[in-house]
């Protein structure tokens, strides 16, 4: 197969950078001075590509590529890819979902201990040298309290289950009301952010859960209320996150994306009731390795003409 | 009962000390610039101490005080009493367990995930800008991994549980085998170090436990492992630690309490597969002021001559 290029759209693992090599004709997109005199000259050449949560393939890389047969996304996340003109070209996508579940579970959990414990705040305390003048202030307990989830899919799932652990009731928003689910469901993520203590997002990014978290929301959610974010930078507005947080309009919030990653507002710095992770969700060994090898595996299905591993169109 | 004395041992609470000074004479013992002197002169007007993790009544105390009734402590540990001593002068002597036991049990999980996926590592790195010149290393998945615990008590159990929702194997190592108990057992810490990724100290301090981790137990546990203590400092050879995560003979290590606080080896500040936390297992809002309350229904309970509750002595 090693005659089939695969256009990768930006660097995102070394290991899946190198099988890609190894098993096909790797065209490393980063790396082109003139991205549109190179889909020129290569668009025939291009039968795949491989995105993730920061490029995938828009609707104008696609037009780009006639030869195009499929988008092996490096994430579980498809925001970055045109999932509609995909259908319309007959264009396969996949994605690799359950690999990262657990790890993107466990960082939710970690940033609410992390934001109510101030974990991170306490951790420099003792590294300045402060404790020595005094013990550190009181937090807050996490056990018990209320959990909402926007998006009860695998992950709202997962996060719901590891919560629970903690005496956590949890609640739910979502398109529709699961009734074999025995969470509450709230018909609207307002009456969620009101009711829940800490509140998370764990729904796909689509046009319509675009901002999804506003100034309602976050006014609903309230000044003892903690917003925790492993979806997507998009489904927060961002300047209203940020001076809610300034005025003390929402108590904390945890994380992990950005509407514009890598560039976080530097108004964050100095709160220390918020935790900053430059997008570590499924960052671990384990896991970036497993979804690689989902890549590759997708791939290698689909030109043996075997059935995916993991379609999403 | 404000005729009746009561010495507190170290500052530990705004809210307990109201209350004390409130309902009985207090005696602040860190303001007393001659202790020796003070005792002298005050012997015959105390009846009761207030102790905690830091300071409690030492057989040199209970010997200076022939009034001394009770001794409440502030914590659930009772390593800072002369317990024997008590016992043989008849002196009750009350803790404060369960009410805390959720806040070190959620501590002890906010360790596991801080260090195995780099929390405050990452948080760091955002602050600092580096994000933009870089994504950040993969850390390690915590889902799955082996949690070991030492001590298999109210705080052990409840460690137990959380873990467990993260699909985490539990063993354990106590005096004796608990056979209603479905968790792999161990009979020496040694083998549990062994078999597990992450161990955790959960056991009482006493002269039997006293550097209960030391070199041996560090080996076992070795550069893939993580120690987690939530228990007292001199559970662990604190030196025999610093010097194994140096030389990368163990993996990592999330530490809320040390051998003498609020001392801590600097060695250990430059290293980027450690937590350190200033002794907050307990230190929520909700849980001192549950404490608080226990310390003083117990003092009053006493001296109304109606049943403790929370008796160890």
């Amino acid at each position: 197969m090693d005659s089939i290029g695969v256009l990768m759209a930006c660097p995102m693992n070394s290991y899946l950078e190198q099988q890609l090599d190894k098993r096909f004709k790797l065209f490393r997109f980063w790396t082109v001075p003139d991205k549109s005199s190179f889909l020129n000259s290569n668009k025939d050449s291009i039968q795949a590509v491989a995105g993730n949560a920061t490029a995938g393939a828009d609707a104008e890389l696609i037009e780009a590529l006639p030869k195009l047969e499929i988008v092996a996304n490096f994430s579980v996340g498809l925001d970055k890819i045109d999932l509609a003109k995909c259908k319309e070209k007959g264009i396969r996508v996949t994605n690799t979902p359950d690999v990262l579940t657990e790890d993107v579970a466990d960082l939710a959990i970690g940033l609410m201990l992390a934001v109510l414990r101030k974990l991170c705040e306490s951790d420099r305390y003792v590294r300045s040298g402060k404790w020595k003048k005094g013990d550190y202030m009181l937090t807050t307990k996490f056990t018990g309290k209320k959990v909402g989830i926007i998006g009860l899919g695998r992950i709202g799932m997962a996060i719901a289950k590891r919560a629970e652990a903690f005496s956590c009731p949890i609640s739910y928003y979502s398109r529709n009301e699961k009734p074999e689910i025995n969470y509450k469901y709230y018909p609207s993520v307002v009456e969620l952010a009101a009711y829940c203590d800490i509140l998370v997002v764990a729904c796909p990014l689509t046009k319509e859960t675009h901002h999804i978290v506003n100034r309602d929301v976050i006014n609903a959610l309230g000044p003892k209320g903690v917003l925790i974010n492993i979806g997507r930078g998009p489904h927060v507005e961002e300047p209203e996150l940020v001076s809610a947080l300034f005025e003390h309009r929402l108590g904390g919030a945890g994380l992990d994306v950005f509407e514009n990653e890598p560039y976080v507002p530097e108004e964050l710095f100095g709160l220390d009731n918020v935790v900053l992770l430059p997008h570590v969700g499924s960052g671990t060994v384990e896991t970036r390795e497993a979804m690689a090898d989902l890549v590759i595996g997708n791939l290698e299905a689909h030109f043996q003409k075997k059935p995916l591993l993991t379609p999403v169109v």
